[in-house]
């Protein structure tokens, strides 16, 4: 069996940590991927950009619309994600309108983060 | 010539071709602007001595890159971080005027890029493309200019992070990327044209970037919906100066005196609605201009050819089946045939929730009213309007409505 475990915190607790708590924040992350690698537990995983990167790509009517932000809609719920290969936000978003729900849900696109290298 | 006089023309004409140029080469907004700056410095200090050369552009251009280039070798090695700088170092400056009127179209196609929040693309536009201050910005959006800054500054991180691409979209893609422009443009205009909130309702700069956005524009991509969009705001342009009365009170396309409508605007706006018409003859721009036109060839409400913006309207909203557009086809209609025709139309129209709280609604519901000699209706429908409506010289034109009709 496999599980996703999806990561939420309030950006601003990121905002106020110093550089070194930051710094340590990402280090105990990598060593983490590390120990979850060697058990055999680790597929894949990937830290996001800061929510202000966020495009919203729905499709309605067969017209893709666009907008700033993440999705804003309570009503909706958490159904799957992709990990796309894109060149550039343009080709994400056109990838990202053709994931079928876009037709009656949002598909949220946020670039990835890079962990820094390790100590 | 006095070299310093003709460097601010310089400047007024190329600042925003080169500084598209170096966002390209030097991949970075800020560093773009930093650069742009600089390169006017340094032309200050040497042409005045070495003459203006041949390719202003190219030469600043040219002299904007390496300060550029110099900016981030500065910055890497305060990092320690040098692989970064090989990738703008390839990047040869390539001045010549096409690839320079690409990176203009580049600019606005990022800037009006629909990943960023319409308030952003408004303000991101205006800086950029215009050359507009931030705080010139912010009081035109009648903002504070922290907002704005703000604003400006999100813009330009998520340009950067989620990778905006600095390009000009492909054919395929052109026509709806080519709406969110035509969209901020108009607004643009409209900001100027009647300002949201307050006294003043003609800015008259932000009208005059927004034409002068349009034009540039149908330079250098002639689509049809560009010439159309041109031709709507000159033709309605050509009316600021009848708009309103010495006391900043509205006056009514009716009441307006016609010979203050600036005939040489008019010329040029038919002569973009030719154009229009010749390559997209039933789009929605098209359709707004050919009805301003119509409003423009006529010497007065008499004369207007009612039959022929009646029909526009009903193309338009074939297009376009909003209560707004339904809401000016009944008016249209009622010019035609009667005002009960139109009150009819306009009647059916009271099911929508959202044209309820527009004032413009009950204001065109009032004079057909008063038009048909219902007075008691006709109030009614001016108080409605009146409780719906923030700005002053329009508060102060149902007002006057009310008193003129206590006093019939």
């Amino acid at each position: 069996m496999k599980y996703v475990a999806l990561v939420y915190y309030q950006e601003s607790i990121i905002n106020r940590m110093s550089e070194k708590e930051w710094h340590d924040l990402n280090q105990e992350c990598i060593a983490g991927v590390e120990r979850l690698t060697e058990q055999g537990k680790y597929v894949t995983g990937q830290p996001l950009q800061p929510i202000e990167t966020a495009t919203t790509v729905r499709v309605r009517d067969d017209e893709v619309l666009i907008s700033d932000g993440p999705f804003a809609e309570t009503k909706e719920q958490l159904a799957g994600f992709y990990l796309l290969e894109a060149n550039d936000l343009n080709e994400a978003l056109q990838l990202a309108s053709r994931i079928p729900p876009a037709r009656f849900g949002s598909i949220e696109v946020r670039p990835v983060r890079e962990l820094p290298p390790k100590d | 010539m006095n070299t310093g006089r003709h460097i601010n023309e310089i400047y007024k004409l190329h600042s925003r071709r080169v500084q598209a140029t170096l966002i390209r080469l030097l991949g970075d907004f800020d560093l773009a602007e930093e650069a742009t700056q600089e390169a006017f410095t340094a032309a200050l200090k040497q042409w005045p001595e070495q003459g203006i050369p041949e390719n202003p552009a190219a030469w600043l251009i040219t002299a904007g890159h390496r300060r550029g280039i110099d900016l981030i070798r500065r910055r890497q090695t305060v990092r320690h971080n040098q692989p970064l700088l090989a990738e703008y170092e390839q990047a040869t400056p390539d001045a010549d005027t096409d690839h320079i009127d690409d990176d203009l179209l580049r600019l606005i196609f990022t800037c009006c890029h629909p990943g960023l929040a319409i308030e952003a693309q408004l303000a991101l536009t205006l800086r950029e493309m215009c050359g507009l201050t931030t705080e010139q910005v912010a009081s035109a959006l009648l903002e504070k200019p922290a907002t704005t800054a703000q604003r400006i500054v999100r813009a330009k991180r998520k340009i950067k992070e989620a990778r905006i691409p600095y390009e000009v979209p492909e054919r395929r893609e052109l026509p709806e990327r080519l709406q969110s422009v035509l969209k901020v443009i108009y607004l643009i205009f409209n900001e100027g044209y009647s300002a949201s909130s307050g006294d003043d309702i003609v800015n008259l700069s932000l009208a005059r970037e927004a034409i002068r956005l349009a034009s540039l524009l149908a330079e250098l991509l002639p689509e049809g919906e560009v010439f159309g969009l041109l031709a709507l705001m000159l033709l309605h342009d050509s009316r600021r100066n009848a708009r309103q009365d010495e006391n900043g009170d509205l006056i009514t396309l009716e009441e307006q005196n016609r010979d203050l409508w600036d005939r040489e605007q008019i010329h040029s706006g038919l002569a973009a609605l030719t154009q229009a018409l010749q390559l997209t003859p039933t789009a929605p721009y098209t359709l707004q201009a050919s009805i301003a036109a119509t409003h423009a060839q006529a010497r007065g409400t008499e004369d207007t050819d009612w039959a022929r913006i009646a029909r526009l309207y009903e193309a338009l909203y074939r297009q376009v089946p909003s209560p707004v557009i339904a809401l000016n086809r009944a008016v249209a209609v009622a010019m035609r045939d009667t005002p009960e025709d139109g009150l009819k139309l306009i009647d059916e129209l009271a099911s929508h929730k959202a044209i309820q709280n527009y004032y413009l609604f009950h204001a065109a519901r009032a004079d057909l009213y008063r038009r048909s000699g219902d007075l008691s209706s006709a109030r009614a429908a001016y108080q409605r309007a009146l409780a719906l409506t923030r700005q002053g010289p329009e508060q102060r034109f149902l007002n006057q409505r009310l008193t003129q009709l206590d006093s019939a």
